[in-house]
């Protein structure tokens, strides 16, 4: 039978001289592998998986922690979460973690899954298992594409925003409107805490990780589905610099996926 | 000898679970196999604990079964062809991260949404393939209340011994008739899981995770081998089968599940007539009995396939046969099962007195 092991990833060695003492200013988080990403530069999945992990690792949930990565950019996050993880069939992934969490309650389970994954295929899976107020946090990568299949136009995408499938710009006359699941998902009693974020400049990216650390602790809580949104860029596929893509983000993502709570819940 | 009683099969079915220790169930409601999540819902939470949910579609029970079994539980989704169909996807990513579980297809008759009638016409999609890649689902045929139970157990014990997918493959006959049936005692639910299962990374060793992707063909070539010599393993040492009277046989009758039960009946009345019919029952139909159908061949003067399908199973038993004695085909479609009397008139006209010894 097929085993999974470490050794079947990549071997990445380091310079040990630069890791002298004085020069220690940061560590990552044992609850991130040594494998290094695939992500192009300048791409949010690894700040997102940075502060994911961040959380869990101060919180010392390592061993109590399961993950469900989607089909997407993010299909390997298993490389990189240093967390027993499965890999979920594309738009599943709330499906999958319905399954896991019912089996072990009180285990932390999260998803983490981009827009074409759950707002588009996986649009049933994601809102059924908002409606049963399922106990684990879905974190939610909105980079207004599809990132893997290498540009097409996702649920998602701006109006008039250029993709290889529209290729003049959305015309939401005859592609229709950019999803606003987050919102939707709010309005469902099942779940307890949305929140929209982002990780275009280091002031978000601590709130971010702090929405993420509030999403743990209503799951110890039990409160419900929660949703942390993280609003993103996709330089290689939006075809900008880096930096260009960050402010596409700030400048017109944010404007039409606006930051802050969407719903909060109330605990004594 | 265990509790005995008088039950419907999915019902049966339903119990088997809950007496197997089984620690989920995820399913939507489809007829004809209904009643495995209503008596579900009425009995298996306060009787064991075992999780017992109504997903929003069959895509959604498949997948909570990875999720579950990937925790190493004992889970299980039954559903009839339409919902089947929808579950191709995630069977074959359970056969692919090598996840066990149990599956029931309660067939009824297709194309399309068909009817809700017993029929036999996801042979096809069940053994060969029906989802996407090289994989095989361990399947077993039920033909009887007291196999719906028996080979709930059995499926839990040949899904983890290989980490494998299993399949009952039956019909809306066997799913809705009533008979006596013996019932195995009360299992306890599992409370240690294997080593590959993601039920949180201990303390001081690796992390575990279940996939079915390899980006690099060389590996996903090796993922392959593993996967086919395990397959190998299966065909090996798990052919089941059946076979009654097939000594002094000239004729062999043939069929699964609903199919073989009228085989039984139709081969006493042939024998009443003085033609001397033998009968072979396969239950594993992958792995399918090849060996048994080809060493039977040589000495009889014909077999006779009988399915509630178009043809489906006599593919793999001329397979085996090869030109070694004529095989017929009798089949019914659209949920109308054959008689008994159909069978033998068929027999008479196309299959007796043809060929030689
Ligand atoms: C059933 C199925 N359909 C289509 C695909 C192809 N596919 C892989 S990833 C993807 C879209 C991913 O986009 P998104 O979820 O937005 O994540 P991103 O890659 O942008 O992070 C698609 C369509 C697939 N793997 N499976």
């Amino acid at each position: 039978m097929n085993q999974n092991t470490t050794a079947d990833i990549q071997e990445h060695t380091v310079d040990e001289s630069i890791c002298s003492s004085e020069n220690l200013v940061y560590t990552k988080p044992q609850t991130l592998t040594d494998d290094p990403m695939h992500y192009c530069p300048g791409c949010g999945h690894g700040t997102a998986h940075k502060i994911l992990m961040e959380v869990v690792d101060e919180l010392g949930l390592q061993s109590q922690t399961i993950g469900i990565a989607p089909v997407g950019c993010s299909v390997f996050a298993y490389h990189y979460l240093n967390v027993d993880m499965q890999e979920a069939a594309h738009g599943r992934a709330c499906a999958v973690a319905t399954g896991v969490k019912r089996m072990m309650p009180d285990k932390y389970v999260f998803t983490y899954q981009g827009d074409g994954d759950l707002a588009a295929i996986g649009t049933a899976e994601t809102i059924h298992a908002a409606n049963r107020g399922e106990n684990f946090l879905v974190v939610f990568i909105n980079n207004g594409i599809y990132g893997m299949t290498s540009g097409q136009m996702a649920p998602t995408t701006l109006p008039g925003m250029f993709s290889t499938t529209s290729p003049y710009g959305r015309d939401v006359e005859t592609m229709g409107y950019p999803l606003k699941i987050a919102d939707l998902l709010a309005l469902l009693p099942g779940v307890a805490y949305v929140t929209r974020q982002a990780v275009h400049t280091p002031a978000n990216v601590r709130k971010a990780k702090k929405a993420m650390k509030n999403a743990f602790e209503y799951q110890k809580k039990k409160l419900g589905l929660c949703l942390v949104e993280i609003v993103t860029n996709c330089p290689s596929n939006w075809k900008m610099e880096p930096l260009e893509s960050n402010q596409f983000v700030n400048d017109k993502m944010i404007p039409f996926y606006q930051l802050g709570d969407i719903k909060k819940p109330e605990v004594k | 000898m265990g509790e005995i009683k008088l039950m419907k099969g999915n019902e049966a079915l339903a119990e088997a679970m809950i007496r197997a220790g089984c620690d989920g169930y995820f399913g939507y409601p489809i007829t004809p196999q209904s009643e495995v999540l209503e008596y579900l819902s009425r009995e298996a939470t306060k009787r064991t604990g075992m999780v017992v949910l109504q997903a929003e579609s069959e895509i959604a029970s498949i997948n909570m079964i990875y999720g579950a079994a990937g925790c190493g539980r004992r889970v299980m989704t039954t559903s009839s062809s339409p919902g089947i169909s929808l579950m191709q996807e995630g069977l074959s990513y359970l056969a692919g991260a090598e996840i066990p579980c149990v599956v029931a297809n309660i067939n009824r008759g297709g194309p399309g949404l068909g009817t809700i009638q017993p029929a036999q016409g996801d042979y096809f999609q069940t053994v060969k393939g029906g989802g996407h890649g090289d994989y095989h689902l361990i399947t077993l045929a039920p033909s009887s209340v007291q196999e719906m139970v028996d080979f709930v157990k059995l499926g839990f014990d040949l899904a983890e011994k290989y980490r494998n997918p299993v399949m009952l493959l039956t019909d809306g006959a066997i799913g809705q008739m009533m008979e006596k049936v013996e019932l195995f005692d009360q299992m306890p639910r599992k409370t240690k899981f294997e080593d590959w299962c993601t039920t949180g990374k201990p303390e001081g060793e690796d992390r575990r995770y279940l996939t079915s992707l390899y980006i690099k063909p060389e590996k996903m070539e090796q993922i392959n081998l593993g996967l086919q010599a395990k397959y190998r393993k299966v065909e090996e040492n798990e052919i089941r089968y059946e076979t009654i009277n097939i000594e002094d046989a000239d004729y062999i009758f043939t069929g699964y599940g609903l199919g073989a039960r009228i085989c039984m009946k139709a081969m006493e009345i042939a024998r009443a007539k003085g033609h001397k019919v033998g009968l072979i029952r396969p239950i594993s139909l992958y792995p399918f009995p090849y060996d048994l159908y080809a060493s039977t061949a040589g000495r009889v003067k014909g077999i006779l396939d009988v399915e509630l399908n178009a043809g489906q199973m006599v593919w793999d038993v001329r397979y085996a046969v090869k030109d070694k004695t004529p095989v017929e085909f009798y089949g019914r479609m659209g949920g109308i099962i054959p008689s008994p009397d159909e069978i033998i008139d068929h027999f008479e006209k196309h299959l007796l007195n043809r060929g030689t010894k």
